[in-house]
């Protein structure tokens, strides 16, 4: 039952993660979204280990690495974003609006 | 075998030289091609005798321990990654000179760590794994066109690495799914699973992932202002090689790993947005009035033709005689199109210092003062019009007689009317390049640079010359029936 639990909020992080990279404009945001995301994946990968009788050790060394993927991934993202703000003085993409 | 664990450490161990001491970037990324090129030859001739070659490093067996496999059509992918890599590293030895700034210190350490990222997808058979390869590969590229630091060019990185995270973060749901329907991630066990319902959505979610990262119409947009903005050696890595990894995984989840699920709809529709990419990526290059642009557009439709093998090998393609021909004609179109592709951004890299434009206009007459430039330009576009002898005819010839064989001539007419429109658009170059005397001054290239297109050109027209050897080479790893069958 709460595997199930882990599986379902890991679940709605995913959707709530995608709108929010999909909808927000300002680039940070954008980044937080990507991160919530990958939470979510990670819960819903963690919710599997412990579905079927032992906890399996597999998905944690997978949720592991993918951590260290997705935190390689924000500080790029991250440095993107200033690095951009600082050439255009905006914090969006070009053909979008800003919203604050 | 050791080669394929050198092919993986070189490549890592160069980008950490070239970090530490960044003076020596050239000479260790020589290095790396000259071990590169060793291994691959060792590996390849090793293969035709003994057939594909299987490493589980640490000696943990499979599924615990992480499979490496190179079969036929990986050592041919291997080959054009090192092919194209001794070319561009030729090439920017000059552009990127160590001690010339920051873009140089910066272009060694992430061209060496996009081939490792590049050797570990084509040789890995874990799903995991290759999403770590995967998300490798993504942040050197999204690096390799900010490289410029300037704004335009860090909004096309920062585009670029917002769909390649969305693709990522499908595929690796898709490989989550995976793992809790059957605790396993290697391909070859997968393909002996037991099927379950969620693989279907599994298998989705991981194409729609590799499509968006291999730039598949319609998650192309990003790829126009990304491989454009950067600098030209870096587009010739970004474009011929980096979406070929994504393609290839994608290529083997549905004809490897899990062909039993997949239905002959799903095939049509991927091979369809294949055959859209090759007419819409064709018309919008035929409207570029820069040169860099047109190259791009052209990439874009000739990715296209890659997908437009899905209904011709995967499901149950896979087990068909002509699934052999169509994967062959693929990895020669992969091939040859990686090679040409390089060779033409690299060209248009020196005419755009040459003039200081890339526009149509400023280049016209190059031809007169660059011949060398413009003769390799001239074979590069040969091959993307898969004329022979170029390999790509070779590829194109094998994927239309596969078509005709499986009894779906109407791919064959994509891949023939999409080489009619790259003959329209890359004659508008060709014709701007010849017309005129050209300008009087003009920023003359160094030999080197002027050899690496031709070097990357002529080997894609050598490609179909001699493709024999590379022929047997593709089909060891393929099913006996799949060999004989054609």
């Amino acid at each position: 039952m709460s595997a199930d639990a882990y599986a379902v909020t890991g679940a709605i992080l995913i959707a709530l993660g995608f709108y929010g990279l999909v909808a927000a404009h300002h680039l940070l945001r954008r980044v937080v979204a990507f991160n919530v995301i990958g939470s979510g994946v990670f819960l819903h990968l963690g919710a599997y280990a412990t579905r079927y009788g032992p906890p399996d050790p597999v998905p944690q060394a997978l949720i592991i690495t993918g951590i260290v993927v997705a935190l390689s991934a924000t500080a790029l993202a991250v440095g993107l974003v200033v690095a951009h703000a600082l050439a255009s003085g905006r914090v969006a993409l070009p053909e979008e609006a800003e919203d604050d | 075998m050791d080669a394929i664990v050198v092919l993986l450490a070189a490549p890592l161990a160069g980008a950490f030289l070239s970090i530490a001491a960044p003076r020596l970037a050239v000479v260790a990324s020589a290095l790396v091609c000259v071990v590169a090129f060793v291994a691959i030859g060792l590996l390849g001739a090793e293969m035709l005798e003994l057939g594909p070659a299987i490493v589980v490093p640490g000696n943990w067996g499979v599924p615990l321990g992480i499979g490496l496999e190179a079969d036929g059509k990986a050592v041919a992918f291997l080959a054009m990654t090192a092919l194209v890599m001794a070319g561009v590293i030729t090439a920017a030895s000059v552009e990127f000179a160590p001690g010339s700034g920051r873009r140089s210190f910066g272009f060694w350490p992430l061209a060496l760590l996009l081939w490792a990222a590049m050797n570990a997808m084509i040789l890995s058979r874990d799903l995991f794994n290759l999403y770590v390869g995967l998300e490798l590969l993504t942040l050197v590229a999204v690096g390799l066109v900010a490289l410029s630091g300037k704004a335009d060019a860090l909004a096309a990185a920062l585009r670029y690495m917002i769909f390649a995270l969305i693709g990522s973060l499908l595929y690796l749901l898709g490989v989550v799914m995976i793992y809790g329907a059957h605790g396993m991630l290697d391909m070859g066990l997968l393909s002996a699973r037991t099927p379950a319902p969620a693989d279907g959505l599994a298998l989705a979610l991981m194409t729609a992932g590799l499509a968006a990262k291999t730039a598949l119409f319609p998650f192309h947009v990003w790829l126009p202002p990304a491989h454009a903005g950067a600098p030209a050696p870096a587009s010739a890595l970004l474009s011929g090689l980096v979406p070929k990894a994504s393609f290839l995984i994608a290529l083997r989840l549905w004809s490897e790993a899990m062909p039993d699920i997949v239905r002959p709809e799903a095939l049509v529709l991927i091979a369809l947005l294949g055959a859209v990419a090759v007419f819409h990526g064709g018309l919008l290059a035929l409207r570029q009035v820069r040169l860099k642009l047109i190259i791009v557009y052209s990439t874009v439709a000739q990715l296209g033709y890659l997908f437009l093998i899905f209904p011709l090998a995967g499901g149950e393609g896979a087990a068909q005689p002509w699934s052999a021909g169509a994967w062959s004609g693929v990895t020669f179109h992969a091939v040859s199109h990686a090679l040409a592709k390089a060779a033409m951004f690299l060209a248009a890299g020196l005419y755009m210092r040459a003039v200081g434009s890339d526009e149509l206009g400023a280049i016209r007459g190059l031809a007169r003062s660059m011949p060398m430039t413009t003769f390799a330009f001239g074979l590069a576009a040969l091959t993307l019009m898969g004329l022979p002898p170029s390999g790509a005819f070779t590829g194109k010839y094998m994927m239309i007689t596969a078509a005709l064989a499986s009894g779906q001539w109407w791919w064959g007419v994509v891949l023939l009317g999409g080489g009619l429109l790259s003959a329209l658009y890359l004659y508008r170059p060709l014709e701007a390049l010849f017309d005129g005397e050209g300008p009087a001054e003009i920023i003359r290239p160094r030999r080197r640079e002027e050899l690496a297109p031709l070097f990357l050109a002529a080997a894609a027209i050598l490609l179909g010359i001699f493709s024999a050897v590379p022929f047997d080479l593709i089909y060891v790893g393929r099913p006996d029936a799949a060999v004989t069958g054609l």
